[in-house]
């Protein structure tokens, strides 16, 4: 229980649900083999970290941020960077991991520290502005960031399938699969950090504001410090699961790790995991991932059914899928604003 | 009975330099042009420059005045505001390439005829859907920022996807109306004649919402609303109407600025309100939010760093408008002239 700085799940129903994703991601090369699922697995784990520091922005502290892609793609281009320019090896790694953290906590400083002076509600305008002028100057900067290509790198022999160990119950050992790990402890560990956060004195201080912050300033907290620094920590999470995307990937590009259309995915694993519980990430996350890996396929299919019907092709065409989720996602926020752990913990 | 204190109150008027801090938001444009010509050196390039910054910053006003106001008048920020802008185009522009025959003309009845046409029909659906846009997804979160951020944000991801179903997902391209092409040559520099009337548009709009404001009773309302709602309130008149109507006539402002926006660059896709939102927020930040003033300066700002900048310096373009923000932000935390108290 300390490792979960006592934020237990508090439902039965919850704690299956959390065992169940935690051991198949555990387990997933051997249980689930095949690259295609690793990959699925693998997105699974950076994306409930990047989920989870995002709500410790919306959820805790009621911060909205369009720019959470930009320090996600932040850390994602400092390993890149770090790794075409430097050798090969873990020292590259290491330096463009930290390198993106602290470009991403010290961007956040200053874009919180001109906008969450006056007003939260300016934050949310200009880090989309901030966001989008970042998006345009990388892929116009072709020179260093490879432009709309992005750039493919080398990473260490040791975490790429090249690398063989032998062979555990018919599932080849491999560099693949330690880096599957090294994305899988990393992860874990984020999660577990973020937990604690928000479970520390200065998460519940957090949430005060996000209640509301005229009676926590005037309870004698300097509300524009705790939203900063709030600010900096999701941020710098952000580009440390960047940073493993990108060891993940050996590419970065703009659509993979920029682009607006993440921006809306993350903001939906939220809202339906639940806003305000980091567990909410966890189960958001996984929904999330695994339906747009699937559902798109589907509704491929529903569409060629109903090949002969007006209008109705166009609605279910598969790239028309940001159309529902953008339903999705208001019904939502009207209808099910606790998310599935808010209701989950609810019955309990 | 104790006497008075002893006091001497000083009658003295403003001295220059309180005046000149006062009208600095109001002067900031004419030293900006200063300032632009003063870095160009060659008049005619200027010109040209001037000319296209202001038609850039006209058309921006005109998108951002009601989102400024609806924010100012009930506390509602709409991330949605774009998709008015990305409709108002497809529709205006759907019209225009439907009188083809009139556009093609040699006459100037007949385009700006097929013009006011296609702006008007841009008008009434944008104002229509703005009107749905409110009941449906603003008005159940009245009052929760949060909420509306998220419920906005889907609905502008809704309504462009749904352009993309309608219209398809290729942008469109257009031309203007045959008398609206080419340039007058004015002291040497070529002025686009479309440009010229974009900045006409522009005026006009802006005298006649001062106006509005100023001297009608309506205006008065919606004033005082976004001074001090409850008072408003409180003397009888039913707030939530003008701001059903401030959203509807916001919503057209912005379709209006669509269109002309569309025939500007030529080209209309979904995603273009999206990105002229961008703009619109820097502008509604700087010029101070729910201030229609602050805005219409705001939007020169902006129109005519671009284009300057974009002339002097290209690679610094990008970053221009972020640059002017964090400016204005450092001189006026609150922008230049806010109207709204923070909260």
């Amino acid at each position: 229980m300390k490792l979960l700085s006592g934020d237990r799940p508090r439902s039965t129903m919850l704690t299956l649900i959390l065992l169940g994703i935690f051991l198949c991601l555990a387990l997933a090369p051997f249980l689930f083999p095949g690259v295609r699922s690793l990959e699925t697995a693998a997105r699974i784990c950076i994306f409930i970290v990047l989920v989870a520091s995002y709500d410790l922005l919306l959820g805790y502290t009621g911060i909205v941020s369009f720019a959470h892609t930009m320090f996600f793609g932040l850390g994602a281009y400092g390993v890149a960077l770090a790794s075409v320019h430097m050798e090969r090896g873990f020292g590259a790694l290491a330096v463009g991991t930290v390198a993106g953290a602290v470009a991403a906590a010290l961007l956040a400083l200053v874009i919180g520290l001109f906008s969450l002076r006056v007003r939260a509600i300016f934050f949310a305008m200009i880090t989309l502005a901030v966001a989008a002028a970042v998006a345009v100057l990388v892929s116009q900067l072709s020179a260093i960031t490879g432009g709309e290509d992005g750039l493919n790198f080398r990473i260490p022999r040791e975490l790429t399938p090249a690398f063989r160990l032998g062979e555990v119950a018919g599932v080849k050992i491999n560099g693949k699969l330690l880096n599957y790990y090294l994305v899988f402890g990393s992860s874990l560990m984020l999660f577990l950090l973020l937990l604690r956060i928000v479970n520390s004195p200065f998460g519940r201080v957090l949430q005060a504001i996000r209640e509301n912050d005229f009676r926590a300033e005037a309870v004698g907290y300097r509300v524009v410090w705790y939203r900063v620094t709030a600010t900096c920590l999701s941020a710098a999470v952000a580009a440390l699961a960047g940073s493993l995307f990108a060891i993940w990937l050996r590419y970065v590009g703009p659509d993979t790790v920029l682009s607006f259309e993440i921006m809306l995915d993350i903001l939906l694993m939220v809202v339906i995991g639940g806003m305000g519980t980091i567990y909410g990430a966890v189960v958001g996350a996984t929904i999330f991932v695994l339906a747009q890996n699937y559902l798109q396929a589907l509704m491929g299919r529903a569409a060629e059914s109903v090949a002969g019907v007006p209008l109705l092709p166009d609605l279910l065409n598969p790239d028309r899928w940001l159309l529902w989720l953008g339903v999705l996602f208001i019904l939502s926020v009207y209808f099910f604003p606790t998310g599935i752990v808010g209701r989950l913990r609810g019955k309990a | 009975m104790s006497a008075a204190p002893d006091h001497t109150p000083t009658m003295a008027g403003l001295g220059l330099v309180e005046r000149l801090a006062r009208a600095m938001p109001l002067l900031l444009v004419p030293v900006l042009v200063m300032a632009g010509f003063v870095a160009i050196g060659t008049t005619s390039s200027w010109l040209t420059l001037t000319v296209s910054g202001l038609a850039m910053g006209m058309m921006i006003f005109i998108m951002a005045s009601g989102l400024t106001l609806v924010f100012g008048l009930m506390d509602v920020i709409n991330f949605g505001h774009g998709a008015f802008i990305s409709v108002g185009a497809f529709v205006g522009i759907s019209v225009l390439l439907g009188l083809g025959a009139w556009t093609g003309a040699l006459s100037l009845v007949l385009n700006v005829g097929a013009v006011m046409l296609a702006v008007f029909a841009a008008m009434i659906v944008t104002g229509l859907l703005g009107w749905g846009f409110e009941r449906i997804i603003v008005r159940p979160v009245y009052g929760a920022h949060l909420k509306q951020i998220l419920v906005t944000v889907g609905g502008l991801i809704v309504i462009e996807q749904m352009i993309q179903v309608i219209w398809g997902p290729d942008e469109i391209f257009l031309t203007r109306p045959e008398m609206l092409k080419g340039a007058v040559i004015f002291a040497g520099a070529a002025i686009e004649k479309y440009r010229l009337l974009a900045v006409a548009v522009g005026l006009v709009l802006f005298v006649l919402m001062r106006v509005v404001f100023r001297r009608t009773k309506i205006g008065l309302i919606v004033r005082a609303g976004v001074e001090n709602g409850e008072m408003v309130q409180a003397l009888g008149y039913r707030l939530r109407v003008v701001f059903v109507g401030v959203f509807i006539a916001g919503s057209a402002l912005a379709g209006l600025g669509g269109v002309m926006w569309g025939l500007y660059q030529e080209v209309i896709t979904a995603g273009m309100g999206e990105e002229m939102m961008i703009l619109v927020f820097i502008v509604v930040i700087i010029g101070g939010l729910g201030s229609v003033e602050g805005a219409f300066i705001g939007a020169l700002l902006v129109g005519l760093t671009q284009n300057y900048v974009a002339f002097l310096t290209p690679k610094l373009a990008l970053i221009s408008n972020i640059g002017l923000m964090t400016a204005i932000l450092m001189w006026r935390p609150q922008g230049m002239l806010p109207v709204v108290k923070a909260k």
